[in-house]
């Protein structure tokens, strides 16, 4: 089976790899709508969704009850819904860029997860991360990928031609934009730290996580310890690049009617939130390559030692799974975080978080850009 | 009334990044989380009723399996919503143990989507016919099936006990040539 | 290919030039960028491709229309191109061609000298290196001419405020 995989040509295999990944992050996105949910439900004391049953499945003792219980057929119902519901073009909006506009938010959610590695496995004594393109420049393509995710923003919330949406679409363009300054100076640390002299340079995640795995105790601890601003700061910008709650000033309903999105309905409108929900889990996905471990399932326990443990040095598909799983978990943990935090801390004022961007986090990341330089000038001398 | 100035204290460095403050929302929200769900399922788990509580107005019987409502119609006149339509009617003289009532309502109306559930029927109800009871779901799928006739505000209503006993009395009181 | 994103690159700048809605200008600008960002892509220089769309795409283009919807909330209709202008770009246009005919025509590149230029667009390091050894100046004096740029902005806009009340 491998053999007949590796034999084909090589953009056919692309594709199939594509395609997996898609597979697996159109689903997670999904998912990502019912937890929301669940988790709203929970944290208010209520058992959420737990209704909508499809019969012969309820006719299972036990696991069919705890489906419908868990209501993993919501999804269903609510994606079945929003694919046959009328998809109305209002008569008032601009129907190229509104149509284009959903579409633009998938393009770079999407794209973006390509050069995020999700595993790794290996062989001989190299640990191999698992990406569909592995470029040496990594993080860069994730920013300027990421950054073009506020056009959909912009556009749909331009062409909807209506006051909310336009209002909603300013906010985002000049909040996305803020908050993209911090969140770069933020990682700087980081691939200082990583491109140590007499190595070649990369600002690719591999070694990150590569070095966060090294033996000893500084080599073991993450860059979530090592550099915990950095991290905060990298998790304040992400909150607010993604649009979550407390930095969801974009959508804000209850004073934009949700903003961009108010005018659309059914399967645009869907297309927003898998979008959403993709920059979630590629954001979680880069703050955990980057400051919690990657695929290493505990500080100073890297992912080879656990391979050793297992007997899995010489099962590189077993291992890939287990490391894919590992790595996966986290980002859901991370996810399940975003959406305790959108539950805890209420929504800032538009104002609060123009300053907050530019006032505080700003500075902040620039104090601590110069302090990691100087130490890690220090350092490796 | 004495007013008592406090003073505002400044935020300590602590306090100004919020930190300690999130950290503590996310301690409560994650306490609420894994706590025990206060939801009622509601259509497999019923609600305690009150005592008192005022549901979907029946009409009652006696515990002589008697309709007591008279038809006086002072329900109708003091609905404020005009929910109540009654046509009153003769007692037939074949049931003798209705005698002594002076009249019985014909066809007895409420239309329950104009019920507004203030009560004032059974307040005003002289016979205590009328009573506002525990049921508190009504639904249907046409208009037609949400006003509730006759049969139906006996069905809903049932017996409740009666103190007086009214029409036993007047009936003794007959019998015994209406000597007060 | 790279017929394609040449293809976007000018079709985008005509439509920067031509469109009369500012929002259509700056999205032309936007399709301009990609396509130059997908021949950069195509010579292997992944750096120059991902900056390009970082800073431009990304963050310039955003403000463009960012400062458009602050401006006119409609994305206004912008005035007709005039006669003088046009006759100008006209001729512009025409000597470009000609230049650029005769180059391709007669110039001669030798071709010794393409193979040794180094190649400075794989490497990180070397792009680093070259940034601040020998290209340094050019940096640092761009450098303070958008500082220049940045405090004119802010001393212009003060101006306007003062005049405003």
């Amino acid at each position: 089976m491998f053999d007949f995989f590796f034999n084909l040509p090589i953009f056919v295999q692309a594709l199939i790899k594509g395609l997996a990944v898609i597979m697996v992050i159109f689903p997670i996105a999904g998912a990502c709508s019912l937890a929301e949910r669940k988790v709203a439900a929970w944290i208010q004391d209520r058992p959420g969704p737990n209704r909508a049953v499809v019969p012969w499945i309820a006719w299972i003792p036990f696991l069919g009850k705890f489906l419908q219980r868990l209501g993993v057929f919501h999804v269903m119902a609510d994606g079945g819904k929003m694919l046959f519901k009328e998809d109305s073009l209002p008569g008032h909006v601009n129907k190229f860029y509104f149509i284009a506009a959903p579409i633009l938010a998938m393009i770079p959610a999407l794209t973006t997860v390509t050069v995020v590695p999700f595993g790794a496995y290996i062989t001989g004594n190299t640990v191999v991360p698992l990406a569909l393109a592995p470029l040496d420049i990594g993080i860069l393509s994730v920013f300027a990928i990421g950054s073009l995710g506020v056009y959909s923003l912009i556009l749909a919330g331009w062409a909807s031609n209506s006051k909310y949406p336009f209002l909603g679409s300013v906010r985002a363009s000049a909040q996305l934009i803020s908050y993209e300054l911090s969140m770069t100076l933020s990682v700087i640390p980081v691939f200082l730290w990583v491109n140590a002299p007499g190595r070649e340079a990369t600002l690719g995640f591999a070694r990150v996580v590569e070095f966060q795995s090294q033996p000893g105790f500084w080599g073991g601890a993450w860059f979530g310890f090592l550099m915990p601003v950095s991290a905060f700061i990298f998790l304040v910008a992400l909150f607010a690049e993604t649009n979550r709650q407390p930095f969801d000033t974009v959508e804000s309903e209850s004073d934009l009617v949700g903003s961009f999105h108010t005018e659309y309905g059914a399967f645009k409108w869907g297309l927003f939130f898998v979008a959403e929900y993709s920059h979630m889990i590629v954001g979680s996905a880069v703050f955990i390559l980057l400051f919690f471990g990657g695929w290493n399932p505990l500080p100073w326990v890297p992912l080879s030692d656990v391979a050793v443990w297992l007997h899995l040095v010489d099962q590189p598909v077993i291992l890939g799974i287990l490391s894919i799983a590992i790595f996966l978990g986290k980002v859901l943990g991370m996810i399940f975080f975003f959406m305790w935090v959108r539950w805890t801390v209420p929504r800032f004022r538009y104002d609060q978080v123009m300053k907050l961007g530019w006032q505080k986090l700003l500075p902040l990341a620039v104090i601590n850009l110069l302090f990691y330089a100087v130490v890690i000038a220090f350092l490796q001398k | 009334m004495a007013v008592i100035t406090v003073e505002r204290k400044p935020l300590t460095f602590a306090e100004r990044t919020y930190i300690p403050q999130i950290v503590g929302g996310l301690k409560t929200t994650f306490k609420h989380l894994v706590r025990k769900k206060q939801t009622l399922e509601y259509p497999e788990q019923r609600p305690a009723i009150p005592a008192g509580y005022r549901g979907v107005p029946t009409l009652v019987k006696d515990p002589n399996g008697r309709e007591k409502c008279v038809s006086c119609q002072l329900c109708e006149f003091v609905c404020p919503p005009k929910a109540i339509r009654i046509t009153p009617g003769e007692i037939p003289a074949d049931q003798p143990d209705r005698a002594h009532v002076e009249k019985g309502p014909q066809a007895f109306d409420i239309d329950m989507l104009r019920c507004i559930y203030c009560g004032l029927c059974q307040e005003v109800c002289p016979e205590e016919a009328i009573f506002l009871q525990n049921q508190f779901s009504m639904s249907g799928y046409t208009r037609a099936e949400m006003v509730n006739h006759k049969d139906r505000l006996y069905e809903l209503g049932g017996t409740l006990p009666d103190q007086h006993f009214k029409w036993d009395h007047k009936k003794a009181a007959a019998e015994h040539g209406n000597a007060h | 290919m790279f017929n394609l994103f040449a293809l976007l690159v000018v079709f985008g700048a005509i439509g920067v030039v031509v469109s009369k809605n500012v929002v259509h200008g700056a999205m032309s600008l936007l399709v301009s960028l990609l396509g130059v960002t997908g021949l950069f892509v195509l010579l292997d220089a992944y750096l120059l491709a991902f900056v390009l769309l970082l800073v431009y795409a990304g963050a310039v283009v955003a403000l463009f229309l960012f400062i458009v919807m602050l401006l006119d909330t409609h994305g206004d209709q912008r005035p007709g191109v005039k006669h003088l202008p046009l006759i100008a770009s006209v001729i512009t246009g025409a000597l470009v061609v000609v230049g650029a005919a005769s180059f391709i025509m007669h110039a001669r590149l030798p071709e010794p000298i393409l193979a040794n230029v180094p190649v400075v667009g794989d490497s990180l390091k070397h792009y680093a290196y070259q940034l601040f050894t020998t290209y340094l100046l050019p940096v640092q004096v761009i450098g303070f001419l958008l500082l220049i740029a940045m405090i004119g902005v802010i001393v212009l806009s003060r101006k306007h405020e003062e005049a405003a009340s």
